[in-house]
C-alpha cells in the first residue's frame, strides 16, 4: 500500500490504535491507587551521592532526610529538635571534659545482615576527622581522637573543647558507615551498592529520577509502615504540585504557600506546617554606612516583620529578633527589636539623615532561592524608604552570595536563610557572626571579644548564657537583622499521619497510616 | 557537498572542540561562583578552605588547571565530579542515551507531525483553512518547549492524568537493562510492555520538544511546497491529469524536502538545547537535568564534560544534516 493509496480514515484508525496504548496505562493509573505498602514523596533535591560524610551533598541539610532513612547517625533526633539514642545509647564526656564515652547499641545490624560493632564506629568518626577525606566538617571530628575499645564501649581523648561535639553527631556527616563493607568495595562500590544499618536500605536507585527504598527487617527500630518508599527526585516546586495533584506521589513540601493553601483544601489531600530550624535574616557587613550604629538601628526597627509574614508569607513564618529560633538552645524571648518607624526616623536624624535626605546602601538578594526572598526584600527596602533609608536592589545567584561572604566582599546588607538543625547557639550566633569564621560579614572586634571564650566553654549553663548575652548585644548594636523563622509546608494524602520535624527533615520511617 | 568538504569539516572538529574547552573553562573560574565556598562549613578555617581548594586542584592557576584537565582530556579522563564523586565522563556516558532517546522521539514527532501539516496546508492553498494552519503554526512556534512542557503537565497530568508526568520509568517497575538505551533496549529485546511503560513517560516531554520544531518543519516545508507546486514540471503533471495529491507525494515532495532539511536540520540542535529545560520540569534524568544541577552546584569538570558532550552532538548533528541534504539532493552528489 503506497502512501497515495492510504486514505484519512486509515490513517486516523491507524493514529488512534498506536495511541491506546500509550494511554491506556494513564487511564487505569489515575483510578489504580500506589501499590499497597508503598510510600511516594515527591522530593525537592537530586541525590548527588550516597556517601554522607564526603563532599558537598554531605553538608546539603536538605538531602539529610534520606541518609536518615538508609543510614543511622551517631545520635538521633525527635521532633522537637531534643537529642534521643540511636546507634549510640550513652555519650558524655569526663568531669573535666577531656574524655569522651560512647555506648554503642546491642543488636543493631547493617543491611547485609553483619553487626554493626564499635569498630564500625571508631572507623566512621575517624574517616569523618581525616583531612585528606573531604569531609567539610572534618574541623569537628578531628577535635577528638585516640579512640579506644572495651566491648561496647568506645572512649576517646578530647584534642579541643567542642562543646556541640556530641550535637553534631546528629547533624550533618555524623553518621555511621560499615567499616568491613566500606573497605571491601571502596569508595566507587559503595556508592554503587551503599549500604547503611538505617530502617530502609537501597532497592534500586536511577540518578536524577527517583530512590526505590526497602524495609529492612534487621532494623533496631522495629519495622517501618512502609515496606517500600519511593524518593522521586522533583526539583521543579511547579512540577511537585502537579505531582501531588495528580495523585502520582503521597507526599511533597517546599511548595510555594500559595499553592499550599489552594492544596489542602481539595478532597483527598490533607496540609500541616511547622515551624524549621532555618531563619530568614539579612547580613550588614562593617563597612560604611553600616559602621554607624544609628543606621544599623534604624533599618531594624523600621521592619514590620509581622506584616511581612502575614501578607507575604500567609501567615506561615515567626517573627525572631536574634539568631536564635524558638526551641533552640539559647533562644531568649526577652529579647525583643520591636517595630518602631518613628525610633527608626529619630535614629537616623541623629546622623543628619531624613526621608529627605536618605542614608543609601545596596541591598543584596537571592530571587526565587526562598519563598518570596526577592518580595520580601522588596517590601523591607519600602518600610526602609519612609524613614529615610534608600537602598538598592541588586540580585545575584546563591553561588555568588557563598562566594562574596567568603571573602567578606558582601554588600552593607545581604539577605540570606540560615539552618541550625542542632539548635545550637554556637552553629547559629556563633559561625554567622564570630569574625574569623568565613561566613560571617560582621568582622567587629566586639563580637570576636564577646564569642571567642564560648567556644571552649566547658561549663555548658555559663556557654549558653554566654551566648544569650551576645545574642542581646548583638540586638542592642543592630549588627544584624534576624527577620523571622521559616515554617514548612508538607502536603500528604488523607489517610497518612506525617510527623513534621523541627529539623525540617521528612522521614519515611515516621510516616504511618492514619 | 563534496567529499573534500566533508573532509574539511572533520579536521576542523578538534580546533573547535579545543576552542569550546577554553572558552568554556575561562568563563566557568571568571563568573562569580566558587564550589568551595558553597561547600565550606561555617566553622572552617582558612586552612580548611585551602586544603579543600588543594583537593579539588583549585588552588593552582588557570592555565595550569587548564593544561591539566586537558592532557586529561585527552585521554578520556574528564575529571572527578565535585558534588557526585564519581568519573565524569561516566556519568555523562550512564545519562546521555535518555536524552539521545528522548530528542529522537521528538525529532520523530516533530517531523511527521510537520510533515503533516506543511501537505495539509498546501493542499488546501487558497481556502480559509490555509489561515487558520498558518495561524497554528505561528501560535506553535511563539510558544517554547519549556512552556509546552508546563502546559503539557498541566493538561495531561493534572487536570486529565492521563499520563505520568516525572521520571523515565515507573520506579515500582522491577526491570533491568544491559545498555543505557532502555527503549531501544525493551524494543530490541521484545518487551514490549517495558516499552510502552517507558513512553508514556516520555510522551509528554516529547512533545513538548518536538511542537516548536514540527510548527518550524512545516512553515519551511509548506513553503518550499508551495514553490516546488507552481514550478513547470508540477504544471506539466497537472495538465497530464496526474491527481494533485499523487503530483505533492510522488514530485513536489522529494523536492521541497532538500531546502527543509538544509534549513530546518540545523535547527535540530535547538531542540537539544532544549532538552534542558524540559528534562528539569519532567524530572527526566538525562543530561540537560545534569547539566542544571552541575551549574547550581558549580560542579566545574562536569560542567565542562557536559558543554562539551553538547558541543560534539551539535557538530555531529550539523555534519549528519549537511551529509543527509548531499544524499537527497543529486545535483550535490554528483556535482
Amino acid at each position: 500500500m503506497g502512501l497515495s493509496t492510504l486514505s484519512r480514515r486509515t490513517v486516523l484508525q491507524l493514529a488512534g490504535a498506536a495511541a491506546l496504548p500509550l494511554t491506556s496505562g494513564g487511564l487505569a493509573r489515575s483510578a489504580q491507587a500506589a501499590a499497597p505498602g508503598t510510600l511516594t514523596i515527591a522530593y525537592n533535591v537530586n541525590l548527588p551521592s550516597f556517601d554522607p560524610t564526603i563532599g558537598l551533598s554531605a553538608v546539603n541539610p536538605t538531602i539529610q532526610s534520606i541518609y536518615q532513612a538508609i543510614f543511622d547517625p551517631y545520635i538521633a533526633q525527635a521532633p522537637d529538635l531534643s537529642f534521643k539514642p540511636g546507634l549510640l545509647t550513652k555519650w558524655g564526656w569526663n568531669a573535666d571534659r577531656t574524655k569522651v564515652t560512647m555506648e554503642l547499641r546491642k543488636g543493631a545490624t547493617w543491611h547485609d545482615g553483619s553487626p554493626v560493632t564499635p569498630e564500625d564506629i571508631v572507623w566512621s568518626l575517624q574517616r569523618a576527622a581525616d583531612p585528606k577525606s573531604g569531609n567539610p566538617i572534618q574541623f569537628v571530628w578531628s577535635k577528638v581522637a585516640n579512640y579506644r575499645i572495651d566491648g561496647n564501649t568506645i572512649t576517646g581523648d578530647v584534642v579541643e573543647f567542642e562543646p556541640a561535639f556530641f550535637k553534631w553527631m546528629a547533624f550533618l556527616t555524623g553518621y555511621v558507615l560499615p567499616k568491613a563493607y566500606f573497605e571491601k568495595v571502596g569508595a566507587e562500590g559503595f556508592e554503587k551498592a551503599p549500604i547503611g544499618s538505617g530502617p530502609y536500605k537501597v532497592d534500586a536507585f536511577e540518578r536524577n529520577a527517583f530512590l526505590r527504598l526497602k524495609a529492612h527487617p534487621g532494623y533496631w527500630g522495629g519495622k517501618p509502615a512502609f515496606d517500600t518508599v519511593v524518593f522521586k527526585f522533583v526539583t521543579d516546586p511547579t512540577s511537585r504540585v502537579a505531582e501531588i495533584e495528580s495523585g502520582g506521589s503521597d507526599v511533597t513540601f517546599e511548595i510555594p504557600y500559595e499553592e499550599f493553601d489552594r492544596l489542602k483544601a481539595k478532597p483527598g489531600l490533607a496540609g500541616q506546617t511547622k515551624p524549621v530550624s532555618d531563619i530568614a535574616m539579612i547580613f550588614i557587613t562593617d563597612i560604611a554606612p553600616m559602621l554607624d550604629r544609628n543606621v544599623r538601628l534604624a533599618a531594624n526597627h523600621a521592619i514590620d516583620k509581622k506584616a511581612i509574614v502575614d501578607r507575604l508569607l500567609k501567615g506561615y513564618g515567626v517573627p525572631i529578633s536574634t539568631l536564635e529560633a524558638p526551641g533552640y538552645a539559647a533562644f531568649d524571648p526577652s529579647i525583643k527589636v520591636a517595630y518602631d518607624p518613628e525610633l527608626a526616623k529619630s535614629l537616623l536624624a541623629k546622623s543628619g539623615y531624613s526621608p529627605d535626605k536618605p542614608v543609601k546602601f545596596t541591598i543584596q538578594t537571592t530571587r526565587g532561592f526562598k519563598p518570596k526572598d526577592y518580595e520580601m526584600i522588596q517590601a523591607i527596602v519600602g518600610m526602609w524608604r519612609k524613614v529615610g533609608i534608600d537602598a538598592n536592589i541588586e540580585v545575584y545567584e546563591i553561588a555568588q552570595h557563598f562566594e562574596l561572604r567568603g571573602r567578606h566582599a558582601l554588600a552593607p546588607a545581604a539577605f540570606y536563610n540560615w539552618g541550625n538543625a542542632i539548635g545550637d547557639p554556637s552553629t547559629s550566633t556563633g559561625f554567622a557572626m564570630f569574625g574569623p569564621s568565613p561566613h560571617c560579614a560582621w568582622k567587629g572586634k566586639d563580637t570576636i571579644e564577646r564569642i571567642g571564650p564560648l567556644w571552649g566553654e566547658k561549663d555548658e549553663a555559663k556557654r549558653i548564657a554566654g551566648y544569650k548575652a551576645v545574642d542581646k548585644y548583638i540586638a542592642e548594636e543592630g549588627e544584624v537583622i534576624p527577620l523571622f523563622q521559616y515554617v514548612q509546608p508538607i502536603i500528604h494524602k488523607k489517610g497518612l499521619k506525617v510527623v513534621s520535624q523541627a529539623n525540617g527533615m521528612i522521614l519515611p520511617q515516621l510516616i504511618t497510616s492514619a | 557537498m563534496r567529499w573534500g568538504e566533508i573532509i574539511r569539516r572533520l579536521v576542523l572538529i578538534p580546533p573547535t572542540l579545543f576552542g569550546v574547552c577554553i572558552i568554556v573553562f575561562i568563563l566557568l573560574r571568571v563568573v562569580p561562583g566558587d564550589p568551595i565556598a558553597m561547600m565550606i562549613p561555617p566553622g572552617a578555617s582558612p586552612a580548611d578552605i585551602e586544603r579543600l581548594r588543594a583537593f579539588y586542584g583549585l588552588d593552582q592557576s588557570i592555565p595550569q588547571q587548564f593544561i591539566t584537565w586537558f592532557g586529561q582530556a585527552l585521554t578520556g579522563n574528564f575529571g572527578r565530579s565535585i558534588s557526585l564523586h564519581q568519573n565524569v565522563f561516566e556519568l555523562v556516558l550512564a545519562r546521555l542515551p535518555a536524552t539521545l532517546e528522548l530528542s529522537l522521539l521528538a525529532t520523530l514527532i516533530a517531523v511527521a507531525l510537520g510533515v503533516t501539516v506543511a501537505l495539509t496546508g498546501v493542499y488546501v492553498r487558497g481556502r480559509r483553512a490555509e489561515w487558520a494552519i498558518d495561524g497554528g503554526i505561528g501560535v506553535f512556534l511563539a510558544i517554547p518547549d519549556f512552556l509546552w512542557a508546563l502546559i503539557l503537565l498541566l493538561l495531561f497530568g493534572v487536570l486529565i492524568p492521563l499520563l505520568p508526568i516525572s521520571g523515565r520509568i515507573d520506579p515500582q517497575l522491577d526491570v533491568s537493562f544491559q545498555t543505557n538505551f532502555y527503549l531501544i533496549e525493551s524494543l530490541a529485546t521484545g518487551r514490549l510492555d517495558v516499552a510502552v511503560a517507558l513512553l508514556q513517560h516520555m510522551i509528554l516531554p516529547a512533545v513538548a520538544l518536538a511542537l516548536p520544531f514540527a510548527a518550524l518543519v512545516a512553515r519551511l516545508l509548506k513553503a518550499s511546497l508551495a514553490e516546488a507546486e507552481d514550478q513547470d514540471y508540477a504544471q506539466i503533471a497537472r495538465a497530464r491529469g496526474f491527481s494533485r495529491r499523487a503530483i505533492l507525494l510522488r514530485e513536489v515532495f522529494p523536492n521541497a524536502l532538500i531546502p527543509t532539511v538544509a534549513l530546518g536540520g540545523v535547527q535540530i540542535t535547538l531542540l537539544l538545547g532544549g532538552t534542558v529545560l524540559v528534562e528539569r520540569i519532567f524530572s527526566y534524568e538525562g543530561i540537560g537535568n545534569m547539566a542544571i544541577d552541575a551549574v547550581i552546584n558549580r560542579d566545574f569538570p562536569l560542567i565542562q564534560g557536559l558543554i562539551l558532550t553538547f558541543a560534539v552532538l551539535f557538530i555531529a548533528l550539523n555534519l549528519a544534516v549537511d551529509l543527509l541534504v548531499r544524499l537527497l539532493d543529486p545535483r550535490l552528489r554528483h556535482g
